[in-house]
């Protein structure tokens, strides 16, 4: 499969994950949320920035309780709770944020 | 020239560096490479009887496979000569044959 | 008993080969990556070449490989608390506690402290930690 941006194709696997995690920019992001039916808005993006951070220093995409877990411990209790987590992603945080970060599928997500 | 043996596995795990060291002719050289780098450790288990085989071997190991796994060329026994992977290129053509313990 | 359902039981993964020239080591972690999802207490033990899965400094730029070591300090937010590295095989490979990466966890109880998740064990008392396990894992 695949995704195009800005005139350029992005190769996908079939569940729509960034086969190349070095070919993401904001932009695909955005189409992929489009794709689906939703539109990022700054809440969002915090989650996808954290994702990323996240998997830049441990090389793994979170597990969704470790996520929800970390998030509350940098953005605060009240973003740190599944509600808040699956309101943004309603596909589930990790499996629908880590998509749109670019990060493979998380590892542990059952 | 001679015969170069390589030998991928860790001595503490398999015993093909024992047995690389035991069969091959004096005057060949000896690379290792992949988990056969440990086997160029200094300090370990096994320093000694490389270090006795220095009479009789030119040894190499492969630098790449030092840093992956968090060893640094200081911690190499002296006299065995870190390669990159154009030097094991240039290894395998200025020997004659290449022997793999595996 | 975490949550009143299910029985915890010991869950032990034994690693004793040196990361990169095989799988092992990649396949272990993410299996106890997936069985943190269980609320399962775990231990990971590390012995013979398993201790140069730890070390600190690894850089795979050179071999075009992942460098999964990052992920063991990631370990504490799965709440693996206890990783024990057998002291005698540190030794016999001229190593020491200083050449393996610090793993630490945030102890909930204890308003969030660093603690540490890793401990240097000898033989004798590495041989009594398995010898308790229910499930016994080996990579």
């Amino acid at each position: 499969m695949a995704l195009e941006v800005n005139g350029k194709s992005f190769e996908t696997d079939e569940e729509g994950y960034l086969a190349n995690l070095n070919d993401w920019q904001p932009e695909l992001a955005d189409a992929m949320a489009e794709a689906d039916g939703a539109e990022l808005g700054e809440n969002h993006w915090e989650v996808i920035n954290f994702l990323r951070s996240y998997y830049e220093e441990y090389q793994i995409a979170p597990a969704v309780r470790v996520l929800t877990k970390a998030i509350g411990k940098k953005l605060g209790k009240d973003k740190g709770n599944s509600k808040y987590l699956y309101e943004l992603f309603p596909y589930g945080p990790a499996k629908q944020a880590c998509k749109y970060a670019g990060l493979p599928k998380p590892t542990g997500c059952v | 020239m001679a015969t170069l043996h390589t030998v991928n596995k860790s001595p503490f795990e398999r015993n093909a560096l024992e047995s690389c060291l035991r069969l091959a002719k004096a005057g060949s050289s000896v690379l290792l490479f992949e988990d056969g780098v440990i086997g160029a450790m200094r300090d370990t288990r096994f320093s000694e009887k490389i270090t006795q085989a220095m009479g009789d071997f030119s040894f190499y190991v492969l630098g790449p496979d030092i840093k992956a796994r968090g060893l640094s060329n200081d911690k190499v026994i002296d006299g065995i000569q870190v390669v990159d992977y154009n030097g094991f290129v240039d290894l395998t053509t200025e020997h004659d044959t290449v022997q793999s313990w595996l | 008993m975490e949550n009143g359902e299910g029985v915890v039981k010991k869950f032990c993964y034994i690693n004793r080969k040196a990361p990169y020239g095989t799988i092992y080591a990649l396949e272990s972690l993410e299996v106890v990556l997936i069985a943190a999802a269980f609320d399962q207490d775990i231990s990971l033990v590390f012995a013979d070449d398993g201790i140069y899965q730890l070390t600190k400094g690894q850089d795979t730029d050179g071999i075009g490989m992942k460098n999964f070591s990052k992920t063991y300090t990631a370990l504490g937010d799965y709440d693996i608390k206890k990783v024990y590295v057998e002291k005698e095989s540190l030794e016999e490979r001229g190593l020491s506690a200083e050449d393996l990466q610090a793993l630490k966890y945030e102890d909930e109880d204890d308003d969030w402290a660093e603690k540490d998740s890793l401990f240097v064990v000898g033989r004798e008392e590495l041989a009594k930690i398995i010898d308790e396990q229910d499930v016994i894992l080996s990579f």
